[in-house]
């Protein structure tokens, strides 16, 4: 095999984990807080189409990038106001969020269906990106690479070594305790409903800016879904989200490859693989039996204050 | 934190008002339609047209009431499935795919049989068992992981829709493609033995809809009454007062998904059958989903699933309208049911609780 | 000893609480002083909880004032009452199980302390009041000594001036209380203020320099406890006689009803206990009592004889000679026997659900469906029965279960499950947050249906409770149960060293 055909193939797998990595991991920090939000494909897809006509009508893909995840944040903050402060059920609300968001999305991006963007987040870097098979990937990639990358080490880090990381933690873990305590329940809980929305609004902004140029209604085709399987699948664990995503953005890479080096197999099958991976991910898990131990207490419960 | 959020509290009131229970869905559809039309205006439309093409033009005339009830029963049918698996606390959000499969099933067998000789009256009955179990098959699917393995419904339901979806696509384009379809990704139409009969003669609506109106008469005579709907009311309330009770959380979770899988894939099996007549690569307009609303609008409740099936029903027929007439995006229909999917649930918890803004504790 | 006519360090003035119509806390005066052990009496219900959160922030008074050192202060939160220098210890105690001791007390340190710096402390904190501690341990792993020893130090880490400790030995064994006791008198000789929430009289009076009695809210007295005896002290609590429980002395041993042999069983929940080799007898015309600390498979064990859960092997458990082992909860309610589980809601009743449909939850297959409809009426009827014999007050004709206070639905559920043709009855924790009142009335219950030939099992933390209704008993710990032995035949002190598995395979 020539080194660009594994360039192209490491590429592929890098390039599909991304949107994969940045919504999932906005939605750890809001399930270690205690919140389940279905929610993440309507915000991914608000997040999509905010950032491409951002970028759009501003030319700066940094413009577009803020546009992704302001819009994926707004729609955080509406679950968030429902079910933390008006304790409306966690499911319910998610799956209203994800309506919601798939309706809006087409008609806020109705005029900009079509049209195509000139791409221009890329990096390159003389010597390093010329490295062989990993040169391009490592130092040649786009900002959401990078971003992804340092999302997840940040997260890491400060759910694990700070005070307010500690904090958000200790309130996922017993609501009813953290409130003794004087943390603000709801308020932890905001803010890490917020953060993943932002997060998921950064993963759309992925997709229109650096995954495909061009916008078009319903391209997170699951995404959202996925993302949310790979928290579970994680275990609730950062860096474990990076390996499951690179496992996902190679099942995708089956389906583009496949058909390249000829394999006769129905595309519909092809483009099943994910979806059925998601499920084989979440029995592999579920047999393995360590995983569900580390699901936050109070996930999915609304938190009740006294008066 | 940079500014301090406010408290928000929430009292359990000692038992719901009937007042307030009956009120809440209506004002929700209320706020939700203010919601629409502030959106619609955004749009540069006028928000009084919108009101007029989506949710009174379709009620005027027969043909649009009868549109509405072809729409509105799958919605239902769907609906009370769900409402089943919802009171056991149980997230069955996949019901697009049952669907889908159901309908696919029932197809294959009028795909099979097309052309076959007279008196073939048993190609609707089986028809109809095949939508059924193909659903139910669909929903144990997630039912079985959840009870054996312990795996989220929520997730593998979903995922399913995606799987059906590309197989009845796979089934239209490939090997069921009605090879005199001028290459359309079709299938053959049914033939009149496949196809579910008028009401009456130069109908709309076909046969299956009294089916549907038996189903609501008879969910609603177990609600409330029968040993089963309090068993998975039960489970939803308290898991371990049922455990206690005698009831199995397994059993009651495979029933209550067998349920809501076999009641989509029945109107998977009307869809095809009685509406659309062949297969094609999309069957339905997001019925699955939006069933999730109606439930919920219904209160879970029958009687409120029938008449919140139609009020579902009236977006679909007046998006439609609103497209042709107004340039309305179709999304518009989307994003109003999500609006009023928000407001519902809100009005469920403000008939429950009572709502106060904390003053900070001076 | 610092003289009782120095300035109060805390003064709770005319403080009132109500929560809607309900008066929680009605005029409520309360003071506390340096190097004193206060105590706060009272039933369940008559307002203890709600004044401490008063005191710790928790909650806002409707009307009156807190002074501390002298001056008014309002407390906005529990961050607040810390700030002052107040200190609490919850009864059901405010840990995360799944972080580790050291960062459950680093949420109320100050953010900028170092990792070493925390241990350094807890090690210090630990060596100077007796606090064993393990700082990389998960609390799920622990058991509610060390648990309430992290409460403990998390306080004192804080250096309060005023402790405040809810039912602190409602959960120990009487060891374990012991040395408590010690680190409490050692605080108190600091000149720390301490108020000690309690209904056990006998340790409030070896323990406590004053005492204030709440009852229905209000101050009915406060006295030096020295003074007054626990049979006195009682009737203030409670307001009027109660009746003592007397156990029938048995006479013989009546025939077996329940025989668990070798049961063994894993757990279904996160951090639940493995039961081991479980051997049991009931008799008919006996209480048998098992004693323990919470969380040492109680729950699992209540779930393994009622048939929640089946073991799998059906020669496990055996009623009236017939092996149940497979059979579920409702084949042995048809052999004729009740279970009581220890969670009044969500497990024996459901908040949610009305009184009549509460008896349709457990009694359903005793003539209450008829092919698979309800029947409500006969349901209503059953429920209004169970209110008239066991005298249990509520509000309405059919109301919702979570309207009736602790006592009446312990009361209620116990009416549902008990009948005259019982066989065997098994009951978890039957009085846990009980008022006194409804206690005595279910231990007498539980004695007249052992007294009618019933074979009764009650699993409780409550020694005292035990002793005063058993004929046998024996100890649950981590999961293993000792050998039942007459109650006339042991005491507090040896069943207490059981129970922290002192004298383990007895």
């Amino acid at each position: 095999m020539t080194s660009e055909f594994v360039q192209a193939v490491l590429l592929t797998i890098l390039t599909s984990s991304i949107p994969l990595i940045l919504a999932a991991i906005g939605e750890l920090v809001a399930e270690r807080a205690g919140v389940l939000n279905l929610g993440v494909e309507g915000m991914m897809i608000c997040g999509a189409v905010s950032a491409f006509i951002g970028a759009y009508d501003t030319g700066s893909a940094l413009i577009g990038a803020a546009c992704g995840i302001l819009a994926g944040a707004l729609l955080a903050a509406v679950f968030g106001l429902l079910a933390i402060y008006l304790a409306v059920n966690q499911v319910a609300a998610g799956l209203a969020l994800t309506i919601f968001g798939l309706g809006i999305s087409g008609l806020i991006g109705k005029s900009y269906v079509g049209l195509k963007l000139t791409n221009a987040s890329h990096l390159h870097l003389p010597w390093l990106s010329d490295i062989p098979y990993v040169g391009q990937i490592l130092f040649g990639e786009d900002y959401f690479v990078y971003a992804a990358f340092a999302l997840v080490l940040g997260v890491w880090l400060w759910l694990n070594k700070t005070h307010a990381g500690l904090q958000l933690r200790a309130v996922g873990d017993n609501h009813t305790s953290a409130n003794t305590l004087g943390l603000d329940v709801q308020a932890i809980r905001l803010w890490a409903v917020l953060f993943g929305g932002g997060c998921a609004g950064l993963a759309g902004a992925y997709l229109t800016l650096a995954y495909t140029p061009f916008w078009s209604p319903g391209m997170t085709a699951g995404r959202g879904w996925i993302a949310l399987a790979l928290v579970v699948f994680a275990s609730w664990q950062p860096w474990r989200l990076v390996l499951g995503a690179l496992i996902f953005g190679g099942a995708t890479i089956l389906q583009l490859q496949a058909q390249a080096l000829g394999v006769r197999i129905p595309s519909q099958l092809l483009s099943s693989v994910p979806y059925l991976a998601t499920i084989l991910a979440l029995i592999l898990l579920s047999v393995s039996k360590r995983g569900k131990a580390n699901a936050p207490a109070s996930l999915g419960q609304a938190f009740i204050a006294d008066k | 934190m940079a500014f301090e959020l406010p408290k928000v509290t929430l009292t359990l009131r000692e038992a719901p008002s009937r007042l307030r229970t009956f009120l809440g869905p209506i004002l929700a559809f209320g706020i939700a339609m203010l919601l629409g039309g502030l959106l619609v205006a955004l749009m540069g439309k006028s928000p009084w047209q919108a009101l007029d093409v989506y949710f009174i033009h379709p009620l005027l005339d027969s043909y649009n009431l009868q549109a509405l009830a072809l729409k509105a029963s799958p919605l239902v049918l769907m609906a009370i499935g769900l409402s089943y698996c919802y009171r056991a606390n149980l997230w069955n959000i996949g019901a697009e795919g049952q669907f889908v499969i159901g309908g696919t099933c029932a197809g294959a067998i009028a795909i099979f049989t097309h052309g076959a000789p007279d008196n073939t009256l048993w190609i609707l009955p089986a028809m109809l068992l095949a939508g059924v179990m193909g659903g139910m098959v669909t929903a144990l699917i997630p039912a079985i992981l959840k009870v054996s393995l312990g795996v989220s419904e929520i997730l593998t339901s979903l995922m399913l829709v995606y799987v059906s979806q590309l197989t009845l696509d796979y089934l239209v384009r490939g090997p069921w493609r009605d090879p005199k379809g001028f290459n359309f990704p079709v299938t053959v139409t049914f033939d009149p033995a496949a196809t579910l009969p008028p009401l009456f003669d130069g109908a709309r609506v076909h046969v299956g809809v009294l089916l549907t109106l038996a189903i609501v008469i008879i969910a609603a005579i177990m609600q409330g009454r029968s040993l089963f709907n309090f068993a998975v009311r039960l489970l939803g309330l308290a898991p371990r007062a049922a455990r206690f009770a005698g009831f199995s959380e397994a059993r009651i979770t495979l029933i209550v998904f067998a349920l809501s899988g076999g009641l989509a894939g029945l109107a998977g099996f009307m869809e095809v059958s009685g509406q659309i007549n062949q297969l094609q690569p999309s069957i339905s307009p997001g019925y699955g989903f939006t069933a999730i609303i109606v439930a919920f609008l219904g209160r879970l409740s029958p009687v409120g699933i029938l008449v919140a099936g139609f009020v579902l029903s009236l977006t679909y027929i007046g998006g439609e309208a609103a497209q042709i007439s107004m340039q309305l995006p179709l999304d518009m229909t989307q994003t109003f049911q999500g609006l009023l999917l928000f407001c519902i649930l809100s009005a469920d918890i403000l008939t429950r609780y009572d709502v106060s803004l904390a003053k900070a504790r001076t | 000893m610092p003289d009782d006519f120095s300035e109060p360090l805390v003064r709770l003035q005319a403080i009132t609480k109500r929560f809607g119509s309900f008066t929680a806390n009605d005029n409520v005066d309360l003071e506390l002083r340096k190097g004193h052990i206060h105590a706060l009496l009272g039933e369940n219900g008559a307002g203890k909880s709600t004044l401490v959160k008063i005191l710790y922030g928790l909650l806002a008074p409707t009307s009156g004032t807190i002074l501390f050192a002298g001056t008014p202060v309002t407390m906005t939160d529990p961050r607040a009452a810390r700030a002052l220098g107040i200190g609490m210890v919850f009864q059901h105690f405010s840990l995360f199980e799944n972080l580790t001791v050291a960062e459950n007390i680093a949420l109320v340190l100050p953010a900028s302390l170092s990792r070493a710096a925390l241990y350094e402390q807890i090690a210090a904190i630990g060596e100077r009041y007796h606090l064993r501690l393990e700082p990389a341990r998960m609390v799920w792993s622990l058991s509610a000594g060390e648990r309430q020893r992290i409460e403990i130090a998390r306080c004192l880490l804080q250096d309060p001036q005023v402790l405040v400790l809810d039912e602190p030995t409602s959960v120990l064994t009487p060891q374990e209380a012991d040395g408590l006791f010690i680190t409490l008198n050692q605080l108190k000789d600091e000149g720390r203020a301490l108020l000690y929430i309690s209904h056990k009289l006998e340790e409030v009076r070896y323990l406590c320099d004053h005492a204030t009695i709440l009852r229905l809210g209000r101050v009915v007295e406060t006295c030096v406890p020295k003074d007054h005896s626990a049979r006195e002290l009682a009737q203030l609590m409670v307001g009027t006689q109660i009746a003592e429980v007397k156990p029938q002395v048995s006479q013989h041993v009546g025939e077996m009803r329940m025989a668990v042999k070798g049961l063994s069983l894993a757990p279904d929940q996160t951090h639940g206990v493995t039961l081991k080799n479980i051997e049991l007898q009931a008799h008919a015309g006996q209480v048998l009592g098992i004693a323990g600390i919470a969380g040492n498979g109680q729950s699992e064990l209540f779930a393994a004889l009622s048939g929640e859960r089946l073991s799998g092997n059906a020669q496990s458990i055996f009623m009236d000679g017939k092996a149940v082992g497979n059979r579920d909860i409702n084949a042995r309610r048809a052999l004729g026997a009740a279970f009581i589980p220890e969670a009044r809601f969500g497990h024996a009743a459901v908040g949610d659900l009305t009184l009549s449909e509460n008896v349709i939850l457990s009694q359903h297959a005793h003539g209450l469906v008829k092919a698979g409809f309800l029947r409500r009426r006969a349901a209503r009827a059953q429920a209004a029965r169970i209110v008239e014999d066991y005298d249990v007050r509520k509000t309405g004709d059919d109301p919702l279960a979570r309207t009736l206070s602790g006592g009446n639905l312990q009361k209620f559920i116990f009416g549902r499950e008990n009948s005259s043709k019982l066989r065997l009855f098994v009951i978890d924790q039957p009085t846990w947050g009980v008022d006194a009142r409804a206690a005595s009335t279910i231990r007498r219950a539980i004695v007249d249906c052992a007294a009618a030939g019933t074979a009764v099992v009650v699993i409780s933390q409550d020694l005292d409770e035990l002793f005063e209704i058993s004929d046998q008993i024996c100890v649950i710990h981590e999961g293993h149960l000792s050998a039942a032995v007459p109650a006339s035949g042991t005491n507090r002190a040896e069943i207490g060293l059981q129970m922290t598995g002192g004298m383990n395979g007895v």
